[in-house]
């Protein structure tokens, strides 16, 4: 069984898709950040803890694009976490044969 | 004479516009902000308020060339060539999200819930989005 992959899209502020991600992705799974969902990587955001309390066993990207729109960077990410731009995506997506995708 | 006319020209309405929403993930910051450069041609008491993900609006250094999308950010800037004065940020939601005044676009005045809640009970007219 292959690992899946987790796509997020809403800011953990605004909606839970954040929080039932993370209770409910089993250990190896691996979670793309995308559109209002990189806020949740804010390195000192309210969120921060329990994203790093996760990633001992999920794998954390973010979608580089909707980072820089966003007017944050390498520097205002959690430190670990993994920016890919459209192609990783494609990749993450191919890699994975199951997408979830949290709306 | 109308109901619409009821009230003199010289009547100044207190009108606040509350923004709660992120930026690009859905189109109601940029309409509200374009509803308030409409509004302040007509002279009224305008207050913009930014709380929750809304405070994200203002963040400095946006760069949306890799999205496609339009970066409406330094358009705030033109708040202050309309006459719109009245900025005000929540301090809450500023510490939630690990900003702090240094990283907002355009000078502000942050403000603690206790004293938005003030300001926002004594408003005319609140447009929310």
């Amino acid at each position: 069984m292959s690992t899946m992959l987790h796509l997020i899209n809403k800011s953990p502020f605004d909606r839970n898709s954040l929080d039932s991600c993370l209770r409910l992705a089993k250990a190896g799974s691996v979670v793309l950040l995308i559109e209002d969902g990189v806020y949740a990587a804010m390195g000192k955001a309210a969120y921060a803890d329990a994203v790093k309390t996760r990633m001992e066993d999920l794998t954390f990207y973010v979608l580089g694009p909707d980072v820089s729109a966003r007017g944050l960077d390498d520097t205002s990410l959690i430190d670990g976490i993994n920016v890919v731009d459209y192609s990783g995506f494609v990749d993450l997506v191919v890699e994975h044969e199951v997408a979830q995708s949290w709306l | 004479m109308e109901p619409w006319e009821e009230e003199g020209p010289e009547v100044v309405k207190r009108f606040m516009y509350v923004n709660r929403k992120a930026p690009y993930g859905t189109i109601y910051a940029l309409e509200c902000l374009e509803v308030v450069l409409i509004a302040a041609a007509f002279d009224q008491d305008v207050s913009v308020v930014f709380v929750d993900d809304g405070v994200c609006q203002l963040k400095k250094n946006q760069d949306t060339t890799g999205i496609g999308m339009k970066n409406f950010s330094n358009t705030y800037r033109a708040l202050d060539d309309y006459d719109v004065e009245k900025i005000y940020v929540e301090q809450e939601s500023l510490d939630a999200r690990g900003l702090t005044e240094e990283d907002l676009i355009i000078p502000v005045e942050v403000v603690a819930a206790e004293n938005l809640a003030e300001i926002m009970a004594n408003q005319d007219v609140v447009i929310s989005s």
